[in-house]
């Protein structure tokens, strides 16, 4: 199996644990990713701010460059798969932006026939690997773990790809897999408070603050992301929040890699803010 | 302080209202029932000056001035709870971001107001470098707004790289100047189209 | 349960009683102790047998009843339940089942009037027991009676010529029925034929109504009355005796095709009497015809403003202008007088009068119209053809719609009129079909529950109509910008928006509510129905006999029953001409046997009796010098015999022997 591969800007900077991971997880699936030749930032939820048009530009180049390649494209970043699922949908259904964003693609060359199959890494793993090949490779189950499984907004809304959009439980049958727990949890697609954490921090952070408090009196131990600004947000300011609940965020393919049998090395664990090492030695 | 609140009729702009029903995202607003779905979904509506719901109201009345310097724009965080949740099949978020793009260009936003300006730096960095260092465009960000908050975060910035998460250097695309062509292209692209309108 | 029979001396020669309680699920054994009231009624004087039962109504229950009549030999029942209202017919037919005289038997109310108003288990039950020993101690001396029947003449008479009787009319005629529709206006159509288009299917209202008021006047078995009234209805269900005032029209309806020719003859060049059909918004002559499609299509001479009938000095150009001879001036009122069987009164409503809200300034700025006037001039063939223009002349920029005027409001009327908010909304559509105007509704709930209604409503926001939510609290024209001079100025908080607006326009319409006609109280004592308390028509049930009136024979249908749009109106319609032909088709109708008679022989000949009787069943027989009770008529309310001076009227099921044993067993605790 080979796919082209997305990181987007995070995954190179504060979200690097989950690059590290996934491409161990995905290596030791024997499954090959090959990274986007030279893509370019997908314009997140910021530049829409700014040009609606020029969004779609940015993010067609990167699907014209993947088109170039018969092969799906794996966006482990929330903002970035939403975003290029949006251009997608986009191009489809307004002409205009067709127009424009074709004339802006002949520009560098460049077009798209709309042939290019976004993927999360999460549904490759479930949908294209499958629990069975996933379980089979479990070599350190993570026994007596409990988790809350977080899936954050933009890979279920406002495009429900692979999951249900109101209640998605694709992560929480991977995290079985991996042989912990998951505890119910009904904030899984509540939002992390997104940018605001780092703009407004009073919004921002009631919001990750809402998240941990019904994770921790759940019984989470840890919980578990897609999303590298929801793991920034929820791991890096929890220092500043009201309750200290000094609660490690991983991404699920940490927790997948450790079941796996990985160096936590590897997958980046020792990356994060909250260290998951005493939760990971069951000390907690 | 006492404030008048009444509305005279020259305070409504109908060209805005036309205006908002044209964009991505305004296309559905007239058929809005304000049964105030989005307000309840919204994980930020409590701190909106005007909630969603009011806010297409608003906009579909043409209270210009009081939808484009709400609060609640800046607010919106894109979950899109609102427009899973809207009954009326309303894309609130996409709205969102076209009165924030009407409000930058009128320049009608808070100033010092960090998201504007979050946004800016942002694209500005992608167009220039094709690529995002969220270290660059937050200290730049704070920088334009409150640098003293910039000292604030020495702290998360120690963190950060302690955890080897800090990249200072900006990457850069090969294709920065295939990539500004691109943009170009799409704005003359874009001024024809409306030329043409 | 208790089964006496095999102590024969136990009835001491009273009739053999059987007593049921039932336990109405939880309803009754709830509060009251069935099992001790039933063990109690096992211990009175007459009961053999004394059962409780989950549910007394259920097939089971029915059955008990039936098979220990026949087993227990049994002569009288008692059940005490819930209201005779809902099950006495029940029991009855039970104990007749079983082979008893249905009227040997009586129901005690132990739910309404014991475990539901009741919270003491103890006392409840303790009331139980004497309600009950009161029935049995009263049933004891229950006679056999009959039920009687009469027959049913099988024409029928429908009151009203508005979709609500043109419907139910067409609906009796086509089942072979002979029907006289009765119409106080020259035409038939009522309100419909004055709509332009009817929501939300915006087709157009004349399209559809007129095929049907053709049918009426070409239909075989109706007689078709206009510009007539009923004045005076006697008799009763089955056989009612009509008597109909018909107002002369100077016009010979036989002879008149129509063709106008004497409205152009008249002596009045201009039209100058207001002409009601268009609201008063156009001019007519004293002859006219109200609208194209007028049924009968027939002209009419309105005697207060046409100068022959008045002074008899007139050139009368019109008699020389009708080749056929229509015209005849000596016509005068005719009373007529009819048979049916039954009666369907669809009478209809009347606009609320907005000069009671004067805040929105009716009559005072010409800008302001009622929507029925809107209606009027969004018509092709009304005043404007089709064109919106203000009184002066002038095309609306901007027209605001204010809904609920007279409705849901306590110093009006309290009730929601139910169509407002759809016609406001097809008036803002054609408003701004017909002229670009900006329209604004102002409202405080959308209420659109009707078939496709809400995606009417859904249409009308997409076509950037504007929807304020408040209640405007005053039209006026002062101004407090320059934008606002010259213009309608309507105060009202947007309470969507969170602040007040000041929105000024040049054609304010009121939707005004639906309110009963002026003369609903005089029509409902013609025949003899009740009315709630806001004037509208009364029917017998809300729910389950919601056509049906406390006068047998006598159903209701449409807006004179309570606001309703079209489609409401001519669904009743059919359900009043439905239950008509039930009686019609049956043939006959069972009168229950609780009639009053009068012992002759000790009757004093004192006529207090008789201006005491609301059903008017007393009459005086002048040769015997006696009082003398039509059974027929009388529906057993009992004042007769409560009044009798000399004790000669007697009541069936209420003798006095029967009432005071009732009361000795209430008391004997």
């Amino acid at each position: 199996m080979k796919y082209l591969y997305f990181p987007g800007c995070s995954l190179k900077g504060t979200g690097k644990a989950y690059d590290e991971s996934l491409r161990a997880v995905f290596a030791a699936l024997d499954i090959e990713l090959s990274e986007l030749e030279d893509w370019n930032c997908c314009g997140a939820t910021a530049y829409a701010n700014i040009d609606e048009t020029k969004s779609h530009v940015l993010a067609a180049r990167n699907l014209a460059i993947a088109e170039k390649q018969d092969l799906q494209l794996i966006a482990p970043c929330s903002a970035c798969y939403l975003v290029l699922n949006k251009t997608q949908h986009a191009l489809r259904e307004q002409e205009q932006t067709r127009r424009v964003v074709k004339e802006a693609l002949a520009a560098a060359g460049l077009q798209y026939k709309d042939s290019v199959t976004i993927r999360h890494p999460l549904d490759v793993l479930i949908n294209d690997v499958g629990f069975d090949k996933l379980a089979k490779r479990v070599k350190a189950p993570l026994k007596g773990r409990k988790f809350a499984a977080y899936y954050g907004c933009q890979i279920v809304r406002p495009y429900a790809t692979f999951d249900d959009q109101y209640n998605p439980t694709s992560m929480e049958k991977l995290l079985k897999t991996a042989g912990a727990e998951c505890v119910e949890y009904p904030l899984k697609t509540r939002c992390c408070g997104g940018s605001l954490t780092g703009t407004l921090p009073e919004v921002g952070l009631r919001l990750s603050y809402i998240l941990l408090k019904e994770a921790r009196r759940r019984g989470a131990e840890a919980l578990v992301t897609v999303c590298p600004l929801c793991q920034f947000n929820l791991d890096a300011y929890q220092d500043k929040m009201e309750e200290q609940f000094d609660m490690p965020i991983l991404y699920f393919t940490q927790v997948l890699g450790l079941a796996f049998g990985l160096d936590p090395r590897e997958l980046g664990i020792k990356r994060g803010i909250v260290s998951a090492e005493a939760m990971l030695a069951g000390g907690r | 302080m006492l404030q008048q609140n009444i509305k005279y009729e020259e305070s409504r702009d109908p060209d805005f209202a036309r205006w908002a029903t044209e964009q991505t995202g305004g296309e559905n607003i007239r058929r809005c029932i304000q049964c105030g779905t989005c307000s309840a979904t919204c994980p930020v509506s409590s701190y909106m000056d005007h909630t969603p719901r009011q806010l297409i109201h608003l906009a579909r009345e043409g209270f210009k001035k009081e939808v484009l310097s709400s609060f609640t724009l800046w607010l919106c965080a894109s979950c899109y709870s609102c427009r899973v949740d809207c009954p009326k099949d309303i894309h609130v978020t996409d709205f969102m971001y076209a009165l924030k793009r009407r409000a930058m260009a009128e320049r009608v936003y808070p100033k010092r107001f960090p998201i504007p300006v979050l946004a800016q730096e942002f694209s500005r960095m992608v167009q220039w470098f094709g690529r995002v260092n969220e270290t660059i465009v937050a200290a730049v960000m704070f920088l334009r707004t409150d640098w003293f908050k910039l000292l604030g975060q020495t702290g998360l910035g120690l963190k950060l790289m302690r955890t080897g998460r800090l990249s200072v250097f900006p990457e850069s695309i090969r294709g920065r100047s295939e990539l500004q062509r691109m943009l170009k292209a799409a704005e003359a692209s874009k001024e024809k189209e409306v030329a043409s309108r | 349960m208790a089964d006496n029979t095999g102590n024969g001396q136990k009835t001491n020669g009273l009739p053999r009683i059987g007593f049921y309680i039932c336990h109405c699920g939880s309803n009754i054994a709830g509060i009251i102790d069935v099992v001790a009231v039933a063990k109690f009624a096992e211990t009175l004087p007459g009961v053999v047998v004394s059962r409780e039962y989950k549910y007394m109504c259920s097939d089971p229950g029915q059955e008990l009843i039936a098979q220990d009549i026949k087993e227990h030999k049994l002569e009288r029942i008692v059940v005490a339940s819930c209201s005779p209202n809902l099950h006495e017919e029940t029991f009855r037919k039970a104990a007749q089942k079983g082979g008893l005289n249905p009227f040997y038997f009586q129901m005690v109310n132990i739910r309404e009037h014991a475990s539901w108003v009741h919270e003491n288990k103890a006392a409840a039950t303790l009331k139980a027991k004497d309600l009950c020993r009161a029935a049995i101690y009263r049933v004891r001396l229950h006679k056999a009676l009959e039920k009687r029947r009469v027959p049913v003449n099988p024409d029928v008479l429908v009151v009203g010529g508005g979709i609500a009787g043109i419907h139910a009319a067409l609906t009796l005629a086509n089942a072979g029925k002979k029907v006289t529709l009765v119409e106080r206006e020259a035409t038939i159509g009522g309100h419909m034929a004055m709509f332009d288009k009817t929501f939300p299917t915006l087709d157009c209202a004349a399209c559809i109504l007129t095929p049907k008021m053709s049918a009426v006047k070409s239909h075989p078995n109706i007689t078709l009355w206009t510009y007539s009234e009923v004045e005076k209805v006697d008799g009763y269900v089955g056989s009612y005796e009509v008597t109909v005032k018909r107002k002369p029209r100077y016009i010979k309806e036989d002879l008149c095709v129509g063709c106008m020719e004497c409205i152009e003859a008249c002596v009045f060049k201009e039209a100058k009497v207001p002409d009601a059909f268009n609201q008063g918004l156009s001019k007519r002559r004293p002859i006219y015809i109200d609208f194209p499609q007028a049924t009968p299509k027939v002209v009419v001479i309105d005697p207060a403003t046409c100068i022959n009938v008045k002074t008899g000095k007139c050139k009368k150009t019109c008699v020389e202008a009708c080749d056929r001879d229509a015209i005849d001036f000596t016509q005068k009122e005719e009373k007529v007088q009819l048979k049916v069987g039954t009666i369907v009164l669809a009478t209809g409503f009347k606009p609320f009068d907005p000069k009671k809200s004067p805040h929105y300034g009716y009559g005072k700025y010409p800008g302001v119209f009622t929507a029925l006037e809107i209606e009027r001039l969004v018509n092709a063939s009304g005043p404007t053809s089709g064109e919106v223009l203000t009184r002066d002349g002038r095309h609306p920029k901007a027209v605001g719609i204010i809904h609920c005027v007279g409705s849901r409001d306590e110093k009006t009327n309290k009730w929601c009129s139910r169509v407002c908010c759809m016609y406001s909304l097809k008036l803002a559509h054609l408003i701004k079909e017909h002229s670009g105007a900006e329209v604004y509704n102002f409202y405080i709930d959308m209420r659109a529950p009707g078939k496709a209604y809400e995606e009417f409503y859904e249409k009308l926001l997409s076509e950037g109509v504007h929807f304020i939510r408040g209640r405007v609290a005053e039209v006026t024209d002062w101004a407090m910008t320059k934008e606002e001079e010259g213009k309608l100025v309507l105060r009202v908080e947007d309470t969507l928006a969170g602040f007040v607006r000041r929105v000024p326009v040049d054609m304010v319409v009121l939707a005004t509510g639906l309110v009963p006609q002026s003369d609903a109280g005089d029509v409902r004592r013609v025949f003899n129905i009740g009315c709630g308390k806001e004037g509208f028509f009364q029917e017998r049930h809300p729910k389950l006999a919601p056509v049906n009136t406390f006068t047998d024979g006598v159903f209701i249908a449409g807006a004179c029953q309570a606001p309703k749009d079209i489609p409401d109106t001519v669904a009743q319609a059919g359900a009043a001409a439905a239950e008509a032909l039930a009686l019609v088709d049956a043939g006959f109708v069972e009168l229950e046997p609780n009639t009053s008679y009068v012992l002759e022989e000790e009757c004093c000949g004192c006529k207090n009796c008789i201006p005491l009787c609301p059903y008017t069943a007393i009459s005086f027989d002048e040769t015997k010098k006696k009082a003398d009770i039509n059974e027929v008529l009388c529906k057993g309310c009992g004042v007769c015999a409560a009044a009798c001076p000399s004790g000669s009227i007697v009541q069936n099921l209420f003798e006095d022997a029967e009432i005071y044993s009732e009361i000795e067993g209430v008391l004997a605790r």
